[in-house]
């Protein structure tokens, strides 16, 4: 973490960038948030730890328009939002100074909550040059301890690598932490009957509030105008119950996204009512992994998307029917 | 089951201007006959067809939508089809995939000298959509229980 601050100061000062775009602590030990630091002074606040799960590569679409270069910290699987934003001209290369940062997993504290753990005071073990593999939880309740890995977000079990695929420099070691089957998940609501399937999914897409946190936050979600805001369609009520949007937002917004989410499980890490949304981004790049070949959107910034290129000799779909 | 009491399904079927709606056309000028529960709604290419139109069928009341366009190759268009083909088969997938049955939703490529096999392909689709009853799921799938 200082190795990013000094060097963030270093920029400051000689001028190559106007401002930095990283974490400041939050209220709580875990709840650092996206912030702009344009002084010296500011970047006492910076902040960069296990807890850093933010996606930081939406924010440079506002950045793109402002005067001057901005220094933009992304972790390796940020990298691929950022290059598909690249493909997506929502972003300017020129204005972005990356800085590779270092990951080792990032942690969710709704895992530590559900562990039982509350009341928390501090944590430590989560500073990114700890190689520690525990977490030693200071509570109000006593000291609890935690494995790192056990605390890690559903994302950083599926890590995509350890590389970034764009950076102007490099600073901290990465780890991939990989240790379960991306599409298990997927491959065991495909093998359910469609009964089981749907009250799967209904009780899920229950727990929805319309609370838009998804969207907000999705890097690939960066239309100028979004379709849920428009007050000629149904969507105009967020809390309207039995308005189309209220059934079909995940399913809409997922296919918006199909083809240009490079899952990076954004969505899943900000909703409150903890749905596990990446289910639907995932299925779809399943799917275009098995029909239409490999592809990892964001690994390049110039190759043609799944969905707006074809071959002459593309499945049916009735394929859907007939692989039951 | 006597007539009044037979479930009437809604049909929706998107066909494209230039192929499947001249086929339509084609049938009807033939006398070849087909279930009068399919609604046509003319686009001017498959591949106009949004999906959330068809999500939105469904959401209106329909039990089956089916989409017809011209046989790939033969797009007005040049490519419109081919994408379209892309789309439907990742959104049949979709629909599947959150328990939906899929013989709710079909993709047929009917040409504009194809009028036997449109009308072929709606008995066969309302058939289906009768076998598989009113579509429920649909409807309500965040209402709480």
């Amino acid at each position: 973490m200082q190795e990013i601050i000094s060097r963030a100061k270093e920029l400051l000062e000689n001028g190559t960038v106007a401002r930095v775009l990283g974490w400041k602590i939050g209220d709580l030990p875990y709840n650092p948030e996206p912030a702009y630091f344009e002084t010296a002074k500011d970047l006492e606040n910076f902040v960069y730890n296990g807890f850093c799960g933010a996606n930081l590569s939406k924010y440079m679409i506002e950045a793109s328009k402002l005067e001057g270069k901005t220094m933009i910290c992304l972790k390796p699987c940020d990298s691929y939002s950022f290059n598909q934003l690249i493909k997506e001209h929502r972003v300017d290369r020129d204005k972005a100074y990356i800085v590779g940062v270092g990951c080792k997993g990032k942690l969710d504290i709704e895992k530590i909550k559900k562990a039982g753990i509350k009341g928390i005071e501090s944590i430590s073990g989560i500073e990114m040059t700890d190689a520690a593999d525990t977490l030693e939880i200071k509570t109000i309740y006593g000291d609890k301890t935690m494995s790192y890995a056990d605390a890690m977000l559903e994302r950083c079990h599926v890590c995509k690598g350890k590389d970034h695929v764009i950076y102007d420099e490099l600073i901290g070691e990465s780890k991939d932490t990989k240790d379960a089957e991306r599409f298990a998940e997927i491959e065991k609501i495909e093998a359910m009957s469609p009964e089981e399937k749907f009250e799967f999914f209904k009780a899920e897409l229950s727990k929805c509030i319309r609370c838009n946190a998804c969207r907000n936050v999705c890097p690939a979600c960066s239309c100028r105008k979004c379709v849920f805001d428009s007050n000629k369609f149904d969507s105009a009520q967020k809390a309207n119950v039995d308005s189309f949007e209220e059934k079909m937002f995940h399913i809409i917004r997922a296919f918006h996204v199909a083809g240009r989410c490079t899952d990076c499980g954004e969505c899943s890490r900000v909703c409150p009512q903890g749905i596990p949304l990446h289910l639907f981004n995932r299925k779809f790049i399943k799917d275009i992994n098995e029909l239409y070949g490999e592809y990892q959107a964001g690994a390049d910034a110039e190759s043609k998307g799944p969905l707006t290129d074809f071959t002459f000799d593309d499945a049916e779909p009735s394929v859907v029917a007939e692989r039951g | 089951m006597s007539v009044e009491n037979q479930f009437k399904p809604k049909i929706v079927a998107f066909c494209c201007n230039w192929c499947s709606y001249a086929g339509a056309d084609l049938a009807g000028s033939s006398r070849l006959t087909y279930p009068a529960d399919v609604k046509i709604i003319r686009v001017p290419c498959s591949c106009r067809v949004n999906p959330m139109f068809i999500l939105r069928a469904f959401e209106k009341g329909a039990d089956g939508v089916i989409i017809c366009g011209c046989h790939p190759g033969d797009c007005h268009y040049s490519t419109g089809n081919y994408y379209a083909r892309r789309r439907m088969t990742l959104l049949f997938s979709m629909l599947d995939y959150i328990g939906i049955e899929n013989g709710r939703t079909r993709v047929e490529w009917v040409s504009a000298a194809e009028g036997v096999k449109f009308s072929q392909t709606m008995n066969e689709f309302v058939d289906k959509i009768r076998s598989l009853g009113e579509n429920v799921r649909l409807g309500d799938l965040r209402c709480k229980k």
